[in-house]
């Protein structure tokens, strides 16, 4: 009997037993709570770090099995991340959500859209210099995007062990571009450029072409890049249902619902991939260094691009806006809006960073489509 | 394949791609606004 009591009592300190035997779950516990501080207290992309820091706790506390084969979490993981089907639902929303009237006025604002995407294609290099197998760099590049949903298509895809980090780098990075950014865009110009004003964009764009612009950019897309039509296809569907007025409940409910639902599983999903024995690891912090150094690369890409497109034009252009040439929509043109404003009160410089901003939005799901694309031609995915 | 040359065919056809993508995206968005650019509302008699 008090063998049984004393049997009993143990399987509840079982828990603390193991906790002492791996410390690595006690690491992810706090790096759980990083997580959540961040999105609580700092406001950095709350939507998706509280539910990947609740997630990384959830499956590190000791003999957990939210990730065992029938574990609640693994069944959404499957049904959800496995099929790289969240991703898309969430580019439905975006597409749904995004006007990308700004760009349409200035088409040629797209061109700073795929500047702002070099640091995907500069840091898969940096990557393989450093030793990661061909598909993991690849991974890693696409951190540059600084795309969320792009990021964990791809990754999910071809890296799924590199998925926590990949995705806590992709959206950390995503909310610090206020930080990161600012530095880079005055070391890149001078202060004559910073201060240039650039005319108001005052060109209207027809319902036709602003409905005509989804279906063109999903079939051109889809010739050039087949593999990513997935990603090109639902944003675009997203925005044709937006442009088309019809279908308001569609829209809404992608947008708001179902990019809500979506939003919770999938940040609860990629918290859970957060396991200790397989996240701490020198990897991981590489991981989260080279996601930065490709946020900066597709900054001072961007803004280089900006400065060529000055000289073509004469100095009509504020190299400023290349800055917003990456797909953080709409903060990267804020940012962009504030610092043409710091050094010249009457630059106005949001609706130019708007429409390259929008372009960036294009330009990661293209690259990362083009991306595909490409590896598939060398014999590299099926 | 080393990874040399993957890196490098990554760099020069994904960002190459890329760029000729968004150039040609572009191009046929600017020949849209020509065809179909957005006309005045017309006044109520």
């Amino acid at each position: 009997m008090t063998e049984a009591i004393i049997n009993g009592l143990s399987g509840l300190t079982v828990g603390f037993q193991m906790l002492a035997v791996d410390w690595r779950n006690l690491i992810m516990l706090i790096v759980g709570f990083v997580l959540l501080y961040l999105g609580i207290r700092k406001d950095c992309e709350p939507l998706l770090l509280v539910p990947i820091g609740f997630g990384c706790i959830l499956v590190n506390i000791p003999l957990s099995d939210v990730m065992s084969q029938e574990g609640f979490i693994r069944v959404i993981y499957e049904a959800g991340i496995a099929t790289e089907l969240f991703p898309l639902l969430i580019f439905i929303g975006i597409g749904a959500m995004t006007d990308f009237g700004p760009v349409l006025a200035q088409p040629s604002t797209f061109l700073l859209g795929a500047a702002g995407q070099f640091g995907i294609f500069l840091t898969l290099l940096l990557a393989l210099a450093l030793g990661f197998p061909q598909l993991d760099a690849v991974s890693i590049g696409i951190i540059g995007a600084c795309d969320g949903p792009t990021a964990i298509y791809v990754t999910s895809k071809f890296a799924p062990h590199l998925l926590g980090a990949v995705s806590v780098a992709a959206y950390s990075y995503m909310s610090l571009v206020p930080i990161i950014q600012p530095p880079i865009m005055r070391f890149m110009t001078t202060k004559k450029e910073r201060e240039t004003v650039m005319k108001a964009v005052a060109k209207p764009v027809s319902k036709t072409t602003k409905l005509l612009f989804p279906l063109v950019i999903t079939i051109l897309g889809g010739l050039i890049a087949p593999k990513g039509l997935p990603l090109l296809g639902t944003i675009m569907l997203g925005n044709l249902m937006r442009e088309s007025g019809v279908v308001s409940r569609l829209t809404k409910a992608s947008e708001n619902e179902i990019a809500n639902v979506v939003t919770l599983f999938l940040g609860l999903s990629i918290g859970a991939t957060m396991v200790g024995s397989a996240f701490v690891r020198a990897e991981t912090l590489i991981i989260l260094c080279l996601g930065f150094v490709a946020i900066c690369l597709d900054t001072v890409c961007g803004v280089g691009f900006g400065k060529i497109m000055r000289v073509v034009t004469g100095g009509k252009v504020n190299p400023l806006i290349g800055a917003a040439g990456i797909s953080a929509f709409p903060m990267a043109a804020r940012v962009v809006q504030k610092e043409g404003q710091k050094w010249n009160k009457k630059s106005y410089l949001l609706m130019h960073a708007m429409g390259a901003n929008a372009g960036g939005q294009i330009g990661s799901v293209v690259a990362a489509a083009v991306m595909l694309s490409v590896l598939a031609g060398m014999g590299i995915i099926r | 394949m080393d990874n040399w040359t993957f890196g490098i065919t990554m760099l020069v056809c994904g960002m190459g791609g890329t760029i000729l993508t968004l150039w040609i995206m572009s191009l046929v968005m600017a020949l849209l606004g020509k065809l179909f650019p957005e006309k005045p509302e017309k006044k109520e008699a």
